[in-house]
């Protein structure tokens, strides 16, 4: 199908849904794809390389109020920023995890209830466990993240005489991978993998959550893999052997404003 | 202090499918039953904000609380059982409508041969075909026509959209509503099984093709495909739920006194019967005894046989001796082998689907085939299904790639509209060390045991899934991919990744005492005035999902507790 086709059906069904939507007593909301994807691709990060939390909100000072720390301080803000940016990089594709506000998310979530596990089994012994009984450390996910930045800025010290952050990317990978393979120190019996295990899972969910919750900047993360979001039927795209592209839609669309 | 309630007719423990269906026909006839969930009450104004991937499908929210109850688990007799402290394979209902609010809504009969796998198999195979450490084996005490009715009225409340399958039991009605549409994937796999010779069917769904009013009167409307099924709640009310179908009904006779966030302790005894329960206020923590002529445990499969072994009802069930009943015959789900397709050129629509959405094929279920040749018994479905694909929880990527970094977002990307799997769904048969007990350490927040998993993977299973995985590479093949990638190994079981919550036994039914808990009416050989509803009660799981056959069970057992305030007395001579 030609571009033009695919644009074409995209119109039609948008269409259709904004009737079935209207019906259903609920209003449409959410954003033009190309331009919003058009304009965080040309925003160039060159200069924030060595950026700042202060330089970053004087440049966008009318920005998304949800972009402030909640339980990182500004430093631990940037090592996690540039973890992100290794699990998921920005490409030909589109924004990597920095951009989509995964660093925002992350903090959110942390300074949250599932942060401090709340809803996990957190009574009796902890016993060392085999592979398949699942994570038996007590240590909270909120602390065992940072107890997992402090350990990537001392073994980066280690191997290459500088903080995570400013390594060369594949370097950063470097340091990723050991952690990833549990071959790191991180703080008493806690393996460096369940550090990397959390941050991947947290890396992935900050790019894909609905952005209400700090990440996937814009909807972002979901245009890359042509994803809708939070649509309320798809009745006829799934039936149709075409491909069919929607604009994504947040839960805020879901407010009947 | 406990204080101390009026007595009433019947308490029903859990406020699923088993609690619900049971409630509904009891206070229908006119009984007067007391609900007790531990969970909040829930209808589908609770999901208006449902399309949220991270809160329920990763954050769990319309699951059990792990905080105040888990299970503990281990693979061998001899190894040490921990609790499995966050969320992973298995994820257990909480609130009014329990698992039935989050489930895919996949509703199947189990085979003729499921009811009677023991008979049928010496019949065909003779006794050799069944190993030693598969002693528990049993007939289920009733056949395929003696659960037809049941599954018929089940089918019918819930409006089941499905078509009829040959290679399945005889059917005295066609399913109430007609099958889901099939997608452009669906019919990849239909167009494979057809020219492989197999006759593929839709997957028999809870999620209405149609608008349908059921027996009971409950109006509800049509799939909209909207693929925040399988751990969400309808926000259409067009999976079927008990909390929009069974529990409205027994709220609007006024006889059904529901009670929620009230967790149940334990039974209380007297005389070789139960005399009430013990629950606990979550919110308040006050607790109360509620006396009644008969308890119903519908909390389940765990908190079943843990409340019986909490409150010394049964014989525990020991795996050196094989006596005893209360924890045998647990079982699971064989699900490892299998096939994943992924093509360079081609997209489907994979963010919509419904979670009960795919076709499948029945030939290697059960005995529909010869097992002369093979060293397992039972079978499985061969199955390509459309859920719809959330983009936290699934990206696929060629085997070999990274699970991140920079070609981990490209495959991820590449592929997130343009592969499927095709899948098995296996049976699970019991094995004598496979059992549920009591964690000799572990506690809850109120300081009852918790329930202790022992349980392996088995030879069967690891055959099973080898000989399934070459089938579905043959679908594979035809079907055309571009890369495929098959698995055929069944690892070890593990807690934190295995998934699905197909978990069956430990209070099972049959026809003798010794071997088993219940009668066929569900009610408790060693406590006539105890009915134990759920897959709790299944001998063996088969290779379907479990909630059609528990729904069936449960209208028979609200038929046999009727008669049982009737007349009293064991309904089943043993
Ligand atoms: C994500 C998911 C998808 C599934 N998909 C399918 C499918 O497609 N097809 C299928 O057949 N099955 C499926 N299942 C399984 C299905 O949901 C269950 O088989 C079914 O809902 C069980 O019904 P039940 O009434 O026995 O138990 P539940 O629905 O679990 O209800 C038990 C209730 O008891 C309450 N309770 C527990 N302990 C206590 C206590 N001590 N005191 C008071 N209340 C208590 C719980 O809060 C709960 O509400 C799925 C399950 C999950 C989790
Ligand atoms: S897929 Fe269908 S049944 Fe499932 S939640 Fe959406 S509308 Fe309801």
């Amino acid at each position: 199908m030609s571009e033009q086709e695919k644009k074409e059906s995209v119109l039609d069904k948008r269409s259709s849904r904004r009737t079935f939507i209207k019906n259903s007593g609920l209003t449409v909301g959410g954003v033009v794809l190309g331009g919003a994807l058009g304009s965080l691709l040309i925003k160039d990060d060159k200069s924030t390389t060595h950026n700042t939390v202060t330089q970053n909100h004087a440049k966008t000072p009318a920005a998304n109020p949800n972009v402030a720390l909640m339980f990182f301080t500004p430093s631990q803000y940037q090592v996690t920023q540039a973890a992100v940016d290794r699990i998921f990089p920005e490409d030909a594709n589109g924004p990597g995890a920095k951009e989509l506000n995964a660093a925002i998310y992350i903090d959110h979530q942390l300074a949250g209830p599932w942060g401090s596990n709340v809803k996990d089994y957190r009574l009796g012994a902890f016993y060392k466990a085999e592979e398949n009984q699942g994570p038996q450390t007590k240590i909270l996910r909120k602390d065992l993240f940072l107890a997992g930045l402090d350990s990537l800025n001392t073994y980066s010290n280690k191997q290459f005489k500088v903080d995570f952050k400013e390594l060369e990317a594949t370097q950063q990978d470097e340091v990723l991978l050991a952690f990833s393979e549990g071959k790191v120190e991180l703080y008493g019996k806690v393996s460096s993998s369940q550090f990397f295990n959390l941050l991947r899972t947290l890396t992935i969910e900050g790019v894909y959550a609905d952005p209400m919750y700090g990440g996937n900047n814009e909807m972002l993360g979901w245009s890359m893999r042509k994803y809708p979001g939070s649509r309320m039927q798809y009745v006829a795209e799934i039936q149709d052997e075409k491909f069919i592209e929607l604009e994504p839609q947040s839960l805020n669309s879901h407010m009947g404003h | 202090m406990v204080t101390k309630l009026p007595k009433v007719p019947v308490v029903v423990v859990g406020m699923g499918w088993a609690g619900g269906i049971v409630s509904a026909e009891l206070t229908k006839a006119g009984i007067n039953v007391v609900g007790l969930e531990r969970g909040k009450d829930r209808s589908t104004a609770d999901y208006t904000m449902g399309h949220d991937e991270l809160r329920y499908q990763h954050r769990q929210e319309l699951m059990q609380d792990l905080s105040k109850e888990t299970i503990t688990y281990r693979n061998t007799v001899s190894g040490k059982a921990l609790p499995m402290r966050h969320y992973g394979t298995f994820i257990v209902g909480d609130g009014v409508g329990g698992a039935g609010s989050h489930w895919n809504g996949q509703t199947y009969r189990f085979l003729p041969y499921d009811f009677e796998i023991r008979s049928k198999t010496i019949e065909r195979y003779g006794i050799e075909k069944i190993p030693a450490w598969m002693e528990g084996l049993n007939d289920w005490g009733i056949t395929y026509d003696e659960m037809e009715p049941y599954y018929d009225t089940f089918e019918k409340m819930a409006g089941i959209s499905g078509e009829t399958v040959e290679l399945w039991g005889k059917r005295t009605n066609p399913y109430p509503t007609p099958p889901l549409v099939k997608t452009p994937l669906m019919k990849e796999f239909e167009k494979a099984a057809t020219s492989l010779g197999y006759k593929p069917f839709v997957i028999p769904a809870a999620n209405l093709s149609e608008s349908y009013t059921n027996p009971d009167g409950i109006s509800r409307g049509a799939c909209q495909y909207c693929a925040y099924c399988e751990n969400f709640g309808c926000e259409y009310g067009a999976k079927g739920d008990p909390a929009v179908t069974v529990i409205p009904v027994a709220k609007q006779t006024g006889k059904l006194d529901l009670r929620t966030h009230s967790n149940v302790l334990e039974l209380t005894k007297s005389g070789g019967k139960a005399s009430g329960v013990i629950y606990v206020d979550m919110l308040t923590g006050e607790k109360f005894e509620q006396p009644a002529d008969v308890v119903v445990v519908a909390s389940y499969v765990f908190n079943n046989s843990r409340l019986l072994l909490n409150s010394g009802i049964g014989t525990p069930y020991d795996p050196k001796t094989g006596k005893g009943t209360i924890g045998k015959n647990y079982c699971y789900q064989v699900t490892a082998g299998g096939s994943q397709l992924f093509f360079e050129d081609r997209e489907f629509n994979l963010y919509g689907g419904a979670g009960a959405l795919g076709m499948e094929i029945a030939e290697y279920m059960g005995d529909n085939f010869d097992h002369s040749k093979v060293d397992f018994i039972h079978g499985a479905g061969i199955r390509s299904t459309q859920y719809g694909d959330r983009p936290i929880a699934v990206n696929r990527v060629p085997a070999g790639t990274p699970n991140w970094g920079a070609e981990f977002k490209e495959k991820s990307i590449k592929y997130a509209n343009s592969n499927f799997p095709v899948k098995t769904q296996g049976a699970s048969l019991p094995h004598k060390e496979n059992y549920l007990d009591l964690d000799p350490e572990f506690k809850d927040e109120f300081g009852y045991p918790l329930l202790r998993m022992t349980y392996e993977y088995t030879d069967n299973d690891r055959a099973m899934g080898k000989y399934m995985s070459a089938i579905t590479r043959k679908f594979a093949e035809e079907i055309g991919a571009d890369i495929i990638d098959t698995n055929e190994e069944q690892g070890p079981f593990n807690v934190n990744k295995d998934s699905n919550t197909h978990n069956t036994g430990g209070v099972i039914m049959g026809t003798d005492p010794e071997k088993s808990a219940l009668n066929t009416y569900l009610q408790m050989w060693e406590a006539e005035n105890v009915f134990v509803l759920g897959a709790s009660a299944f001998p063996h799981n088969s290779s379907f999902n479990p909630t059609g056959t528990l729904g069936a069970l449960s209208y028979r057992a609200a038929e046999g507790i009727q008669k049982y305030l009737k007349e009293g007395g064991l309904l089943v001579k043993a």
